[in-house]
């Protein structure tokens, strides 16, 4: 009934933050998560965080963590090539 | 992956050797009726499990008499409708929202958005379509929090919501021996936690299992229901720890208690369920819909030859209704399983019979 | 209002002002000299058969990520006639303009329209403006038709598709679509996506030149996506078709975008995209011929054509190997929360 998708949280400030889906980058309201820190997974609902994803417990059971692992490898690979040129 | 698959494949075909009848699994969430079409995972069960597509889509189970609302409010001058996409094909009596035409009817991926309508046209009222279950219900709470804390008067919400553990407990109390055990859906879990299930399972020893949404999450839920079912045990179980905890989210579902409260609403199909919808609280009465245009109450109706009631209940398959895929269609759909991308009638329309 | 500034009813008139919008600003960014201001256009062609086409744009936004409405009512042309088996020759260019629209924005259009039917050697050499009140057009409509002749050796039809037909695509699913949906208003996020949109000619031509008639069908999945062209060849085909899901070129980003948004993919626009239904025995070497083109570097065969069925249908093997049908698309995308 519910369509919720991980995403990174890169940004925060107050009860908004902004999440990042494979590069997609969502304005999000964590007023239901206020515990979490940039850097979390959480999923998302309709435009709010409704859980901070457990990492480890995800990439054993999740596939698509997995993409989400490889998918920040290349990303974090693809920065450091433009520092270097 | 496909190790998992074939270890969840196994542990169900084991079961079924251990149990002497065929067993029927309701999935309570729609989307999860929707993945197990996208994944053909019934073409990978033995034939004595038959799943069931339960009451799993807030737009399935929202009555027309509320749809009728939504519609005329729709159609005032001086309102704007925000909605979620979902509800834009849903059919009241005057058509549906798509075919209205209007542009002041606004489909919103959030309810910030809805909020931020109301700002930007101060001269007109934006009339939320609040519908969906737990997961969602918490997102209309914080837009009518908002609302009140920053004086928005031009904004105010039509309450649809409604609660997932009451139904569960009218399908099995209505003495339905159809069900075996329940898939329970995902991300209503993560609100409310697999322990809201437990008075399901004790009460009435059915295996309640929580589960993602990925094909090797809903064959290992099922497989979880199969081992339990051949153990003869009926627990809350979860297999998406990743997401759900045994308790939820505290802080959401402190919200949705703040602003909002039960009362034995009409369910499409399914009739008055206990405790099942969900109403403004009279402290926040004026961001209520039916307050602010002096509508008494939600009116409850029915649909002639709809059979979504039954469909719901698992009572019958889809095919089994009269006006299946002949008057009702995803096209020009009657009942609320057709009108839903994910309702039980659109998912065997759309991604056929098994 | 500053008549050099914004488009006047009377730029669509028939009077000075049509004159000097088409000869100063049309015209210039169009090709120039290859555009004839007769009536109708005369141009020579190659013995043979010709192809004739003819395509509507209207897309919101005008100008997105990879593309705008100009590049798109050439692309959109030219990837018909290429489809079709046939070298794009020349285009005609129709403008319905609204009251109001920005001649800046207009230039900017008309010069990616020259550009793009440039790099694609096809020649604009007809058109048409017409301007239409405020408020009854969004901004700018384009039509294109187009001619092409037609490959010696392409034969494509549909009723030369049988049991055993390969299918593959040249590249990720989506792409435009999703690229589309963010950026418009409403469900704006911000996103690397890019539309795929690009004339596909090259790709086309490379196929019915080096596989002559064991090419039996190509088509461009436009509006309602891989599942609608699926759908149609087999309906028209009289035939079943099987895709395999882990086959399918997909973008992550693409993907996570329409994941969070509940769209799926096979349902969702291309403009850079072609299916193609080859013999069996050629499907390898048109996958070497794709893969060495820029626009086709994740070409794939996606799946197979099954024998001829009363009731034709496309099925999904699925990552897990589950088995589903793929339907024809409602035709209208709407975002989902549930």
């Amino acid at each position: 009934m519910c369509l919720a998708v991980p995403a990174r949280i890169v940004e925060k400030e107050g009860d908004r933050a902004v999440a990042d889906a494979m590069g997609n980058r969502w304005n999000i309201r964590i007023t239901l998560t206020p515990e979490i820190e940039v850097g979390d997974v959480v999923l998302v609902h309709a435009g709010y965080a409704i859980a901070k994803v457990d990492e480890e417990e995800a990439r054993r059971t999740w596939e698509l963590f997995e993409e989400i692992a490889q998918f920040e490898e290349k990303r974090i690979a693809a920065e450091q090539a433009d520092k270097e040129e | 992956m496909l190790e998992r698959v074939e270890q969840a494949k196994q542990t169900i075909q084991q079961a079924c050797t251990r149990m002497d009848r065929p067993i029927q699994i309701m999935e309570v969430c729609g989307t999860h009726t929707v993945a197990i079409f996208r994944h053909g995972i019934r073409s990978l069960l033995p034939p004595q499990i038959k799943l069931l597509s339960g009451p799993g889509c807030p737009v399935c189970v929202t009555d027309q008499g509320y749809i009728d609302i939504v519609l005329e409010l729709a159609g005032r001058d001086d309102v704007i409708l925000a909605t979620y996409g979902d509800m834009m094909r849903v059919p009241g009596r005057a058509g549906t929202l798509e075919r209205l035409h209007k542009p002041e009817i606004k489909v919103v991926l959030s309810t910030d958005d809805a909020l931020a309508l109301a700002q930007k046209h101060p001269d007109k009222t934006v009339v939320f379509a609040a519908v969906g279950f737990e997961t969602t219900t918490p997102a209309s709470a914080v837009a009518v929090a908002d609302a009140a804390s920053s004086n928005l008067h031009n904004f105010c919400i039509l309450s649809g919501h409604k609660l997932v553990v009451p139904a569960m407990q009218a399908l099995l109390g209505a003495k339905n021996d159809k069900i075996d055990a329940f898939m329970c859906p995902g991300h209503v879990s993560v609100i409310l936690g697999s322990d809201a299930y437990k008075p399901v399972a004790e009460r009435f020893h059915k295996p309640c299992v929580v589960a993602g949404f990925e094909a090797v999450q809903i064959m290992e839920g099922i497989a979880a229901i199969c081992k339990q079912m051949a153990e003869g045990r009926g627990e809350v179980e979860s297999v998406y720890g990743a997401a759900v905890t045994p308790q939820g989210n505290r802080t959401a579902q402190a919200i949705i208690d703040n602003m909002f409260e039960p009362y034995d609403g009409p369910w499409r199909g399914l009739g008055f369920i206990p405790g099942g919808s969900l109403r403004l609280r009279p402290r926040y009465q004026r961001f209520d819909a039916l307050h602010r245009f002096g509508i008494s109450e939600i009116p409850a109706e029915e649909l002639g030859g709809c059979q979504c009631g039954r469909v719901l209940c698992g009572l019958i398959d889809p095919p089994q209704c009269p006006l299946f895929a002949r008057k009702c269609t995803p096209d020009s759909p009657i009942g609320p399983c057709m009108v839903s991308t994910e309702g039980a009638c659109s998912a065997w329309y759309k991604y056929g019979k098994h | 209002m500053d008549e050099n500034k914004t488009i006047m009813l009377a730029h669509g008139g028939g009077g000075r002002l049509m004159a000097d919008l088409i000869s100063r600003t049309i015209v210039p960014k169009c090709g120039g000299r290859s555009v004839q201001l007769t009536d109708a256009a005369t141009i020579d062609v190659p013995a043979g058969k010709l192809c004739f086409t003819t395509d509507s744009f209207v897309v919101k936004p005008l100008f997105f990520n990879g593309g705008d409405i100009g590049k798109l009512s050439v692309c959109g042309t030219v990837n018909d006639l290429a489809v079709s088996g046939a070298q794009p020759l020349a285009l005609s260019l129709s403008l319905i303009l609204e009251e109001g629209f920005e001649i800046a924005q207009l230039e900017k259009i008309l010069e990616n329209i020259g550009q793009t039917a440039s790099r694609a050697n096809v020649r604009i050499v007809t058109g048409d403006t017409k301007v239409v009140e405020k408020g009854f057009a969004d901004g700018l409509f384009i039509n294109t038709a187009g001619i092409g002749a037609r490959i010696t050796g392409a034969v494509p039809g549909f009723e030369r598709i049988t049991e055993g037909d390969a299918i593959l695509i040249n590249g990720t699913l989506g792409d435009h679509g999703m690229t589309i949906m963010s950026q418009r208003e409403g469900l704006k996020f911000e996103s690397p996506l890019k539309s795929d949109c690009a004339c596909l000619h090259e790709l086309t031509s490379r196929l019915y030149n080096a596989l002559g008639n064991a090419v039996k069908f190509m088509r461009d999945p436009t509006r309602g996506g891989v599942a609608a062209v699926l759908n149609e060849i087999a309906v028209a085909a009289g035939v079943g078709i099987e895709i395999d899901e882990p086959a399918l070129p997909m973008d992550k980003t693409v993907q996570a975008a329409a994941d969070m948004l509940g769209f799926d993919l096979l349902n969702i626009a291309n403009e850079g995209k072609v299916v193609a239904i080859v013999a069996p025995d050629a499907a390898a070497r048109a996958i070497e011929l794709w893969r060495s083109h820029p626009l086709g570097r994740r070409a794939a065969v996606i799946g197979r054509v099954l024998k001829g069925s009363d009731h034709p249908l496309v099925e999904l093997v699925t990552k897990i190997g589950g088995r589903r049908i793929v339907q024809m698309p409602y035709g209208r995308e709407l975002p989902r929360i549930c």
